[in-house]
């Protein structure tokens, strides 16, 4: 029950949003079927606590631990990102930059996109997770060339073109999972399901599944954003509107994340060997060096931590990679404070692009004076993405270490130095836009910063103390990754 | 094998190829004629022009080397050679051992060499032109031919033409995609290298576009006979290789009288329809220019790799 | 040998091989008329080695997703792609990034590539059908560098599509189609991804005057 509100709510918002047009209380809407979705969420993520995995509708939809805590971070996010589009839309829309037909789109989108995710995120079904993941694409396209300007279109293409080969990859690498599992299960639809997948998954074929893993990664984790598959990424986030920059970086990613965590558990099973991991180690150590230089020559603001979410879901992908409990416990950490803080820190940005009328990190100057509370508000959020303690990310990012120094260490040095450069990159380039003389005149608008201090304050919190019932469900999600 | 019988028959063989390389060529042009609502030439018009040609005086230029005068005679040997052992009645025959796919590409490059380097002795422009342009078709269509070669003895586990007609004349009928690609690869192939409509034109003497006929422009009596003539037997060496390819069925592999009569009316049935559609092909196409000549050959050189790849992969799984 | 397979293998492996022309066509095709012909070419083939599997198998699922082959992509996208063309005015011939040939070349080392990697699981396959898993590989391949090469938006996108019936051919061929939820899964998802691409395509017109990709390579790293 809880479950098709979870899905049923952000589809029908979609459908609502998209009949009814753009009106004055459209936004107000919008906020209001995330706001129930993130109730629904939290229900079935109560009735999941209670009563452990479940399986519904004739199997096709499975909900367990691992997936029900990103089905909250998303409905959560979700909502919070309504919260911060209500104002921030309707300046855009004063400015001129957006027409009513477009915002229509845009809510709609909005609620269909979340829609896709919560899909990806709940079923059972490998085949139905690429479908979902496709149509994720497909809504977020219409959403990054919202403003229609031949950035925008250039981005969207990019992000279209790349991310469908990349989805198409992932369903080469499906059918070649189907096509090992039917000998084991039998043909039908059964033998697409993750949970009788994962029963057989010793005898599932090595060298099928190997190379079934290589085409799932490669897809998956080109919307994952893993280096060299990475092209679309800062563009996509650079030039659709803030919001979605905040819902691409904040959830998207983690959702594609965890569907190559999904193939990464039934190829361990299969393979005995540490093929798996050893891949996802490199792509996510290739991810953070390539993303922390890159992001010392970033000129435009939302590019800058469209990059450093490559970094991040790099150190993920990683930590996923060590795979053992320790490491993926900090790995679901890190994909939760990753979110919440990433998606504060768009939002901060947005505020602060709208003030100045520019993106350009050279224009953006001086936020403490323009605005003080989105300038502690940017400053507190790069400080907690660089991993100062007391964040959350700091956390996270210290077992990752410890864990890489025990088990593979190798790779701390260049974790290390990678962290250090982008640690520098991201804070040289934020302290003189929040610290530095202020160039531009002030845009009169109020900011809506409840988002940005509500993720952050739950980051703080994270860092210094997780909920016991919390950090029991990750212990458990992060044994079924194994 | 090599039994006096054997021997006759090879003679045959010989004797049939050089009667009937000018009949076809005859047909070809008839056909073509047909179709192009002209009124044809007889049958034998082929064969009065060769006897034109060898009544007439030899008219050599001053610098011509040796040769320039031997060239005619290398390229009639090869060409008569070539048809010789390409299995059309038989494939018992005492030649049947040379008759090496890889040999056979050898003869006619032979010939191609010295029709390039006879092109080239005497100095003229357009000789050297006509040359080179023949060396660059050549140089792309060999590889193409070779691999339809391959594939052909992929499929028969051997490059003896004796051999692979064998084994694909008796095979039970099964579909083979990777014989209908090599089959079009082929029809390329002797497209150009029989100087035949896309590429070249064989009927024509305008300068841009002349690659065979430009090469032999300074050739006249009994030597420009000899070079058409074997021509024509090119032609017919290519038809009846084709023929043996793609289309084995009628070839015995005893030498009884009747199964004689039954190979020679099969050949001739199959001569007059493939030279029908040889004139078809070259009635509806239009002569590429001469750097598309390239495209055209590396689109054979890939279907004859591709019919190889898929011969690989779907014919050899079970 | 050959001559041990069963005639529908024999007609499928025909197929197969019809497919893997009609990719190297494609690759080769100077005119984006002709492309989209090409592209509904492929269609008829996939609509009949699916017919084919499905008679030879008795999967009657498989017959559904013939049908949906037939429609989405013999009727519905070549007549979106046409109508397009039409509306966008855009009948120009197809410029390549690479020289043709080249991409053939190129194109043959990938079909090499891509049977060797399908070498060892055609092996393991139970089905009939199953060496033309390379073929559907090379066709994705294909399609790829297809995409890669043409510096259009209309033939990426057509090469898109094609990359999609690769996959498909490899669904049918390895595994005889997948279940049928994903495969209307998938058919919806090309349908919606078509339309929101033609939406997509006016806007850059509107945009850049247009359709060449190559006003889209201003956003660079510096």
């Amino acid at each position: 029950m809880e479950f098709l509100l979870v899905l049923g709510f952000p589809l029908a918002g979609g459908l609502v949003l998209a009949a009814t047009g753009h009106w004055k209380r459209a936004a107000e809407i919008n906020s209001a079927f995330s706001l129930l979705t993130l109730l629904a969420a939290a229900l079935l993520t109560l009735r999941v606590i209670e009563h452990g995995p479940q399986l519904l509708f004739d199997e096709e939809i499975f909900i367990d631990p691992l997936n029900v805590f990103l089905v909250a971070l998303t409905a959560f996010v979700g909502f919070t990102t309504s919260l911060f589009s209500r104002p921030y839309m309707r300046i855009e829309h004063d400015h001129g930059r957006l027409s009513s037909r477009r915002l229509r789109l845009y809510h709609s989108m909005f609620q269909m996109f979340s829609f896709t995710m919560l899909l990806a995120l709940t079923t059972n079904n490998m085949g139905i997770l690429w479908v979902s993941m496709e149509a994720a694409t497909l809504t977020t396209v219409l959403l990054v060339s919202l403003y229609r300007t031949p950035a925008s279109l250039e981005a969207a293409w990019k992000y279209f073109i790349l991310c469908g080969v990349g989805i198409a990859q992932a369903l080469f690498g499906t059918i070649l999972l189907y096509f090992a599992a039917e000998k084991v299960l039998g043909g039908g639809s059964g033998a697409l399901l993750w949970t009788h997948l994962d029963a057989v998954k010793g005898q599932l074929e090595p060298t099928v599944l190997s190379l079934a893993f290589v085409f799932l990664l490669v897809g998956y984790g080109t919307k994952v954003g893993l280096v060299p598959l990475h092209n679309w990424l800062p563009d996509a986030h650079a030039e659709g509107p803030t919001p979605v920059s905040a819902v691409l970086s904040g959830l998207l990613l983690n959702v594609a994340l965890y569907a190559v965590v999904r193939c990464k558990v039934l190829a361990d099973g299969a393979l005995h060997s540490n093929l798996p991991g050893m891949l996802m180690m490199g792509f996510g150590l290739l991810s953070v060096v390539v993303a922390a230089f890159f992001l010392s020559r970033q000129k435009d603001v939302k590019r800058l931590f469209g990059y450093s979410s490559i970094e991040h879901m790099g150190i993920i992908t990683f930590a996923f990679g060590m795979g053992g409990p320790v490491a993926s416990f900090a790995g679901l950490l890190h994909m939760t404070v990753h979110s919440l803080t990433k998606s504060a820190i768009f939002f901060a940005v947005g505020h602060a692009a709208q003030k100045c009328g520019s993106q350009a990190i050279d224009d953006i100057r001086g936020l403490i004076k323009l605005s003080p509370t989105v300038g502690w508000g940017l400053m507190l959020g790069a400080l907690a993405i660089l991993g100062m303690p007391p964040s959350g990310v700091f956390a996270s990012e210290f077992l990752i270490l410890t864990t890489a120094m025990k088990e593979q260490p190798w790779a701390t040095p260049i974790l290390l130095i990678a962290l250090g450069v982008a640690f520098a990159a991201i804070f040289g380039k934020v302290q003189p836009m929040v610290f530095g003389e202020p160039t531009a005149k002030r845009l009169p608008h109020k900011p809506a910063m409840l988002p940005v201090f509500i993720h952050l304050g739950l980051v703080l919190m994270l860092g210094l103390w997780i909920p016991p019932y919390l950090a029991e469900w990750y212990r458990q999600a992060a044994k079924l990754i194994g | 094998m090599s039994s006096a019988p054997a021997l006759v028959l090879q003679f045959l063989e010989l004797i049939l190829a050089l009667l009937a390389a000018p009949l076809l060529t005859g047909w070809v042009n008839q056909c073509r004629a047909w179709l192009g609502n002209r009124s044809a030439p007889p049958l034998t018009q082929f064969y009065r022009q060769l006897a034109k040609l060898f009544e007439k005086e030899v008219v050599l230029a001053d610098n011509a080397s040796s040769l320039f005068r031997a060239a005619p005679y290398v390229i009639f040997a090869c060409m008569a050679l070539a048809s010789m052992i390409v299995p059309t009645l038989s494939t018992d025959l005492p030649f049947a051992p040379a008759a090496d796919a890889i040999a056979l590409v050898g003869i006619f490059a032979l010939a191609r060499v010295f029709a390039a380097l006879a092109g080239m002795d005497i100095g003229t422009s357009f000789g050297t032109m006509g040359a080179r342009r023949e060396m660059l078709i050549g140089f792309l269509a060999e590889p193409a031919l070779l691999m339809v070669f391959f594939t052909a003895s992929l499929i028969s586990h051997s490059t003896s033409l004796s051999t692979i007609v064998e084994t694909l004349g008796q095979r039970e009928f099964a579909i083979y995609p990777s014989l209908a690609f090599a089959g079009v690869a082929f029809t390329m192939v002797s497209l150009a290298e029989n100087a035949r409509i896309p590429v070249d034109n064989p009927t024509t003497h305008l300068e841009l576009t002349m690659i065979h006929e430009a090469m032999i422009l300074e050739y006249s009596g009994r030597h420009l006979a000899l070079i058409e003539w074997a021509a024509s037997l090119k032609l017919y060496a290519y038809s009846c290789l084709g023929l043996a390819l793609f289309f084995p069925w009628g070839i015995p592999e005893t030498t009884g009288p009747l199964s004689m009569l039954v190979a020679l009316s099969s050949l001739v049935l199959k001569l007059a329809i493939g030279g029908f559609l040889l004139a078809l092909i070259e009635t509806l196409s239009a002569k590429l220019r001469i750097f598309r000549a390239p495209e055209f050959l590396g689109t054979a050189f890939m279907l004859a790799v591709l019919a190889m790849l898929v011969h690989q992969l779907l014919e050899t799984a079970t | 040998m050959n001559g041990h397979l069963p005639l529908y293998a024999q007609v499928i492996n025909l197929l197969a091989a019809m497919l893997l022309l009609l990719s190297f066509a494609m690759l080769a095709q100077r005119r984006i008329l002709s492309l989209i012909n090409l592209f509904m070419a492929q269609g008829m083939v996939l609509f009949a080695s699916t017919v084919v599997v499905a008679a030879a198998t008795g999967q009657h699922h498989l017959y559904w997703s013939a049908l949906l082959t037939l429609v989405l992509k013999v009727m519905l996208l070549p007549w979106i792609l046409h109508r397009l063309i039409r509306r966008l005015n855009v009948k120009w011939d197809v410029e390549t990034l690479i020289n043709i040939p080249t991409t053939m070349m190129i194109g043959l080392v990938l079909v090499i590539f891509s049977f060797n990697l399908a070498l060892p699981i055609s092996a393991l396959a139970g089905t009939i059908t199953r060496s033309t898993l390379g073929v559907a590989l090379a066709a994705v391949m294909l399609a790829f560098l297809m995409m890669i090469t043409r510096s259009k938006a209309v033939p990426q996108v057509i090469g898109f599509l094609a990359m999609e019936n690769g996959l498909f051919f490899a669904a049918t061929s390895a595994t005889y189609g997948m279940p049928m939820v994903v495969e209307l899964g998938i058919a919806l998802d090309v349908l919606v991804g078509m339309v929101i691409l033609g939406v997509f395509f006016f806007q850059i017109r509107e945009q850049f005057d247009s359709l060449d990709i190559r006003h889209l390579e201003q956003l660079k790293e510096d």
